[in-house]
């Protein structure tokens, strides 16, 4: 199988990947949304035109509210970001962005207006690290358990890659498929100001759930080939790794083409609310399956050869 | 012979859950178009209409309130009985204003949401922020104030119009009687003037300050303040012991019927700040409806296709298999009844796609078997035994996932995990049962070049 025969350039690729995503991450920085830091975001759309951008900055700005983001959208509209806003000061904002509608017919229409105070952002921020914190813990048991029997079957003895190995490569794995698309959404939010809010800790933890899976299946089938070798003598790992990707990388590449086609749908088509959190599945989903072809059964090849060196 | 009956059995089978499965989608369907034929406004609905999609705020528009309750000075072991007060008390007051399905709760302070005891306020439809503020702040202020002794100084000011007018405010002074003690209000129509009148009933601490109060001031004035203004005052005639009063004030209807509500929802037990407000208009919400299902409809297209070039006969099972499931999923979605936000759309779009993970395991393996010379019977049954382990394993981690997101997670993650969690199960039954009957069915197909052809995938290796 090609993929062990150059296993040092797909690995080597991953750890590229790997890299440029942690350095665009210290680079860029999180972009972090209102959801966990607190504060307002208004979005208001004019009947017939928009008011003057720089007009209503200064008038913003006269009001006090500290600093005022003003972002155009779509043909009409604005959103407006700011610190947390009291319900008079919402008020405010409003008859401040209405004010060139002299004759009544350029009427403001609010959206959506989304104030968050900051004791509800450091809430959700707690929440959402105990949450990352819980889910990694039970999807570590979670493999740990699936993997607990390998070795026994192994028919190698004591040249056996070790089950708690497969759990191992099995997370490394994992941590290369969550860091490529959140490296992904820091440049996208670098660049066209995507936020860091709920959904994207939800997007990560989803990625987490669904990318074990395709490892998984493939370990599965190395533990069922390792099981069904009779002869002990004649046995060579990387064969055997070899043979069983062979088998099985159609159906992991088929089972997630079918949740990519249905991520794709929900970003092309989907709710714009959700968009971000389509497309960095779908980079989880495509790097998770990419990962338990061309880097999970690699690793575990080179971590088998460098046993038999010791 | 006895092969007949057996088939005949199948057949049988695999009909009662065609139809069950027609019927579910039905139900679905037929209930959406009798949600959708009533009057915008009537929501008493009977039949099949009573069982619409709910939807969350995001895409019904709405608002939704956090509010802060302060609790320091309640004894801890009060803490969890005051905050129910306060969650009827504010539940009263928006039922009041004939908001439809609010739902108001209560998150207690913890170890991981802070210290901090929390009511969340939810309501679809309104939209103006500041009515749904207004609704749920406003706390009816009852007050009984009597005569200030004779010799009290009295302050009076004479207008630029040469009246004397003289500061009601001094001439009374306050009672120990207050709303507190109001045990119900209702509404009554005098019987000679035909005006509306609100009829005071005071529980027992009320009655006896209201008797005492009575005795004590008899042939004198007793104001009843309402939010700090004077709204009536009658002249004492006699003690009172039976702890009833009524306030003839000159209300409308309207405004007396108001009264009584607000007066019966009563003061908080706790005060409350607002903490965070969030309010999504309904032209928002209906383009994101109408992109969910559009999202939906193309995702299971495309899957739908993606099986049937990919796996012919089996594919084709897969996606009649399919059809079960999101009619299932609907329907649960219909009677539990799901909160459906955008972030549920996306989690049951997902689940759309794993749903037939279990499909393309188990005819993968089909393939590998047929291709080693089994018979389809054969492969068919090695299939789904051998696909099984695979498919819990893979099935078990997105339920992990579901179910801490759906524990921790504030009401949009919730919608989320729900609906990503009742797929992976109900997939699970779909694609492995369901199909499997399905197939069984086609086993008079024989082992013939159509069947294998029909029986093999796609893509040759």
């Amino acid at each position: 199988m090609f993929i062990i025969k150059y296993k040092k350039i797909f690995i080597s690729l991953s750890i590229v990947l790997v890299a440029l995503s942690f350095l665009s991450l210290f680079v860029f920085g999180l972009n972090i949304g209102i959801d966990f830091k607190g504060g307002a975001l208004t979005e208001v759309v004019y009947k017939t035109s928009r008011s003057n951008q720089a007009d209503l900055e200064k008038s913003l700005l006269a009001l006090d509210f500290g600093s005022v983001l003003l972002q155009p959208t779509e043909e009409l509209g604005y959103i407006i970001k700011s610190r947390a806003l009291t319900d008079p000061e919402h008020t405010l904002l409003l008859e401040t962005l209405s004010q060139n509608n002299q004759d009544n017919t350029n009427t403001l229409t609010e959206m959506s207006f989304n104030s968050i105070g900051p004791t509800v952002g450091q809430e959700l921020t707690r929440k959402a690290i105990f949450a990352v914190i819980l889910i990694s813990l039970a999807i570590i048991c979670f493999i740990a358990f699936t993997f607990r029997k390998v070795s026994h079957f192994s028919g190698l003895g004591r040249q056996a890659v070790a089950s708690w190995k497969y759990g191992f490569i099995a997370i490394i794995t994992l941590l290369h498929d969550v860091a490529i698309p959140v490296g992904l959404f820091v440049v996208l939010s670098h660049y066209y100001g995507a936020e860091l809010d709920t959904l994207f800790v939800v997007a990560v933890l989803t990625i987490l759930g669904l990318s074990v899976s395709d490892t998984i299946v493939i370990f599965d089938r190395i533990r069922e080939n390792l099981r069904n070798q009779n002869t002990i003598a004649k046995i060579n790992f990387e064969e055997i790794v070899g043979k069983s990707l062979e088998q099985s990388y159609l159906r992991s590449i088929c089972t997630s083409l079918t949740v990519i086609l249905v991520l794709l749908a929900l970003f092309f088509f989907g709710p714009v609310s959700t968009k971000y959190f389509a497309l960095m599945l779908t980079a989880g989903m495509f790097f998770g399956t990419y990962s338990s072809i061309f880097l999970a059964s690699p690793l575990l090849v080179l971590v088998e050869a460098w046993q038999k060196k010791k | 012979m006895r092969e007949i009956p057996q088939t005949f059995k199948k057949i049988i089978l695999a009909l009662i859950i065609l139809i069950l499965g027609a019927w579910i989608g039905f139900f679905v369907f037929k209930s959406e178009i009798a949600y959708r034929k009533l009057a915008p406004n009537t929501k008493a609905s009977t039949g099949l209409a009573k069982f619409p999609f709910r939807l969350g705020l995001d895409l019904s528009g709405g608002s939704h309130l956090i509010y802060k309750a302060d609790v320091s000075l309640i004894p801890v072991n009060q803490v969890g009985d005051s905050m129910n007060a306060l969650r009827d008390v504010i539940e009263r007051r928006v039922n009041l204003f004939g908001v439809s399905e609010p739902i108001v709760q209560v998150q207690h302070g913890g170890l991981i949401s802070g210290g901090e005891e929390q009511l969340i306020v939810d309501l679809p439809g309104v939209t103006d922020v500041k009515q749904a503020i207004d609704m749920i702040g406003q706390t009816p202020l009852l007050e009984f104030k009597v005569e200030a002794p004779i010799g009290t100084s009295q302050n009076a000011t004479v207008g630029k119009d040469g009246q004397i007018s003289v500061d009601l405010s001094s001439q009374f002074v306050s009672t120990d009687l207050t709303g507190r003690y109001l045990q119900k209000a209702t509404l009554e129509f005098d019987t000679n003037t035909r005006e509306p009148k609100v009829s005071l009933q005071f529980n027992d601490t009320g009655t006896k300050l209201f008797a005492e109060i009575t005795k004590n001031n008899i042939g004198k004035i007793v104001a009843i303040y309402l939010d700090g203004a004077p709204v009536s005052t009658p002249v004492v005639r006699e003690e009172i012991p039976n702890g009833q009063a009524v306030i003839s004030g000159s209300f409308t209807p309207v405004e007396a019927k108001t009264l009584v509500g607000r007066l019966n929802s009563g003061a908080l037990p706790v005060p409350i700040t607002l903490l965070s407000t969030q309010t999504i208009g309904a032209i928002l919400g209906d383009s994101a409806v109408n992109a969910g299902v559009k999202a939906a409809i193309i995702g299971f297209l495309l899957v739908a296709l993606f099986l049937i070039l990919l796996y012919r006969l089996p594919g084709l099972i897969a996606t009649v298999s399919l059809c079960i499931f999101i009619s299932i999923i609907l329907a649960l979605f219909k009677l539990m009844p799901v909160t459906l936000t955008a972030a549920g759309i996306a989690g049951f779009i997902i689940s759309i796609g794993i749903a037939v993970d279990a499909n393309v395991l188990i005819f993968e393996r089909m393939k590998e078997e047929l291709r080693s010379g089994r018979s389809i019977a054969d492969a068919t049954s090695a299939g789904f035994s051998r696909a099984w382990l695979s498919i819990r394993d893979s099935n078990i981690s997105n339920f992990i996932t579901a179910i801490i997101l759906f524990w921790f997670g504030t009401s949009l993650i919730k919608g989320f995990a729900l609906t990503l969690g009742m797929g992976v199960i109900i997939s699970m039954f779909s694609a492995i049962i369901i199909t499997r009957i399905f197939l069984g069915v086609f086993s008079f197909i024989g082992e013939g070049k159509v069947a294998r052809f029909l029986f093999n995938s796609g893509i040759p290796k």
